[in-house]
């Protein structure tokens, strides 16, 4: 099998060119050394089945970042068959570079200009065939996102698979890259002869829409507003999609899984109904909203306008210790933390990533809004909801902000923030859809084991010892509540909440399923008996602590995985759960005290 | 203005352009502005300067980028074109 990597500068389109390659057959494959995560994906060139696989976007090859260093590692570590060098057309003047140090290193390769389309638009023209006499190495203009000329691109990527494939060694690496200064002039030489471009290229539309979008006083209201538009937008078109999972649910247990195992042992049918059939209906019910939360999301990241919000936050995350990229990684947060932690990657001083990923888990992921919107639907009204939520997001902010101060002396850093505004792009819906499709079947595949596995443990703990009465205090999860009783009554939380919360360090997906089989209920009988049993305090500090203390264990493990440090782990595991203790009692006890 | 008058990128106003004479900074930041085509010579325009002292938005030929005014100040301009 041959092996093909995909390579470039960053914002190139590189990742939208290997999911038009790879269709949606992408998966993350396991390379030897390397911690980050690869997409790989099987694919068909010429006659060849080759192995196609998107690197990180890098600068350059010398190594000064993590994303460097992979792409270093990875040559150095895996015979090449091809590389395609992925640079964005209207911004060929500087990016040539990267092909040249590549064509250095001796590789087999083979350079796609993208974005053929904002070139044409911006009077920019290139000469391929006078380019790729210069640089030794087959040209092609594309348009990854239109998929323009990408047919002859492939068959001329096909034709340029090397007969024998190369493996490179360190030294080979660094003594190939020696002369900058000879490879810059040589850039300059060839954009010469083959590229007309303007000197400047200003693309209006852009240019009007910054106008408004980052005016000095304008900039940050808009952010905020659109921000708190996007998370109104996804509860009302999300509820009666939920509304309709929901049902279809109930439709299928009792239509067809009551009478099909009508039989079987009472065990047996309380662990596949109560427990794994409630598992699946909790993750089920919750897709609709992910999947909008997504497709909005995608859209919002690929348009340009986080790069955006970067500028407009970096004078306030710059006092935090933290830069605008962190901010954009807590955006990414409120999706899932996983991810987000993962993208911290791209900063280069460990200080700075360190805090960046200290607060992040603080971000209000997808997974604990759906305790908040299932905890808010129970105990307040419809016109009260979404104020409760935007306050919860507020206090995921302020949660996020008192960490970076207390922590920022003692991961103090000096990280420059040099970051590229990309035009405003509106992605097509192809894009959007599998961006959102990738998401979603990434958060299933993580959510439903821990969600499955998580409530099939809590209908074990609340169903035994099988003397007890299911969910009771003489079950395991009874004694469990109990014996956290000293800690938890103070901040209002009662034995069946507190299990929950034991569950929700697993994953804050299991909190409603949980609750689900402690009470014995589902949907709105559930709902009417929480709504009996709490009161809104009690209700409000149950979602701070959520809020705040360790969001899963699989934000716990990419925490150890990308610091490196189980000390780190430790200590935002620890900080959070006080954190958590302190803003709950505090509210709670307030609260009681005002005389609610 | 008749002669060239050198001073550094964060005294920009906007709207203003200059030619990048020199920079001052280690390897890496070095590289990273060489990789976005901040070289000596280029022109470079201020775009808008973000409101409490956040970052500088500039353009370089068709690239546009964000900076902290901090590492602005470590590119030295001609202005006086």
């Amino acid at each position: 099998m041959k092996r093909v990597a995909l390579l470039g500068m960053p914002n190139t389109g590189k990742s939208t060119l290997f999911n038009r390659i790879s269709g949606a057959s992408a998966r993350v494959g396991n390379w030897p050394g390397i911690t980050v995560d690869l997409m790989s994906a099987k694919i068909l060139m010429g006659g060849h089945i080759a192995e196609l696989i998107d690197l990180p976007g890098i600068y350059d090859l010398h190594g000064f970042s993590d994303d460097e260093q992979v792409v270093r590692h990875f040559l150095e570590h895996n015979a090449i068959d091809l590389v395609i060098i992925v640079l964005n057309s209207t911004q060929i003047d500087r990016q040539l570079s990267l092909a040249l140090q590549i064509r250095a290193l001796g590789l087999p390769s083979v350079l796609m200009l993208n974005m053929a389309d904002e070139a044409r638009r911006g009077s920019i023209s290139i000469d391929i065939q006078a380019m790729s006499e210069r640089i030794h190495m087959p040209v092609a203009m594309i348009s990854a996102k239109y998929g323009e000329g990408f047919q002859a691109a492939l068959t001329l990527a096909a034709q340029s698979i090397a007969s024998s494939n190369m493996q490179l060694t360190l030294e080979q690496i660094n003594s190939r890259l020696q002369a900058d200064n000879v490879l810059e002039q040589e850039m300059e030489s060839i954009v010469r002869d083959s590229v007309q471009m303007p000197a400047q290229l200003t693309d209006q539309t852009t240019e009007r829409i910054d106008k408004v979008l980052l005016h000095p006083w304008l900039g940050l209201p808009i952010f905020f507003a659109a921000m708190y538009l996007l998370f109104q937008f996804i509860f009302t078109a999300g509820k009666p999609l939920q509304d309709g999972v929901a049902w279809l649910l109930q439709m299928l247990r009792g239509g067809v899984l009551e009478p099909m195992l009508a039989h079987v042992p009472t065990w047996l049918h309380g662990l596949l109904l109560d427990g794994i059939y409630n598992g699946v209906g909790t993750v089920a019910s919750f897709v609709p909203i992910i999947i909008l939360f997504f497709l909005i999301m995608s859209m919002v990241e690929d348009s340009g306008y986080l790069s955006r919000a970067a500028f407009l936050m970096d004078a306030l995350m710059a006092r935090l210790g933290l830069d605008g990229r962190g901010f954009v990684m807590m955006l990414m947060g409120f999706g899932c933390n996983v991810p987000a932690l993962m993208g911290t990657r791209v900063m280069r001083s460990r200080n700075l990533r360190l805090l960046t990923m200290l607060v992040i888990p603080f971000s209000l992921c997808s997974a604990r809004l759906q305790v908040f919107v299932f905890m808010t639907a129970i105990l307040f009204t419809p016109q009260q909801a979404p104020l409760v939520l935007f306050t919860l997001y507020l206090m995921s902010f302020a949660a996020i902000f008192v960490s970076a101060l207390i922590f920022k002396g003692r991961y103090a850093n000096s990280e420059p923030f040099i970051l590229e505004l990309p035009p405003y792009r509106f992605p097509t819906p192809r894009q959007i859809v599998l961006r959102g499709w990738q998401e979603v079947g990434y958060f299933l595949r993580r959510a439903t084991k821990f969600i499955v596995i998580g409530v099939v443990l809590v209908w074990v703990l609340t169903n035994f010892p099988s003397a007890a009465a299911p969910a009771s205090n003489e079950t395991f999860a009874g004694m469990i509540g109990s014996f956290m009783a000293p800690i938890l009554t103070p901040i209002g939380i009662d034995t069946q909440l507190a299990i929950a919360l034991i569950f929700g360090f697993v994953a804050k997906e299991i909190v409603i399923g949980s609750l689900a089989v402690i009470y014995g209920l589902q949907g709105d009988a559930l709902m009417h008996l929480m709504a009996h049993k709490l009161d809104w305090v009690q209700g409000m500090s149950f979602m701070l602590f959520t809020l705040i203390y360790t969001p899963c264990l699989s934000t716990v493990a990419t925490l150890r995985t990308e610091s490196k440090s189980s000390a780190f782990m430790m200590l935002s595991i620890v900080w959070s759960l006080v954190l958590a203790w302190v803003v709950s009692f505090v509210f709670y006890q307030s609260a009681r005290a005002l005389g609610f | 203005m008749s002669s060239p008058l050198t001073t550094s990128l964060d005294n920009l106003h906007p709207g203003e352009k200059a030619a990048i004479s020199s920079i001052h900074a280690e390897e890496s930041l070095f590289q990273r502005l060489t990789a976005l085509g901040f070289r000596a010579g280029k022109q470079i325009e201020m775009v808008r300067r973000a409101s409490f002292n956040g970052p500088l938005h500039v353009r370089i030929g068709t690239t546009e980028i964000i900076l902290r005014r901090s590492e602005a100040h470590r590119i030295q301009i001609n202005t006086g074109l």
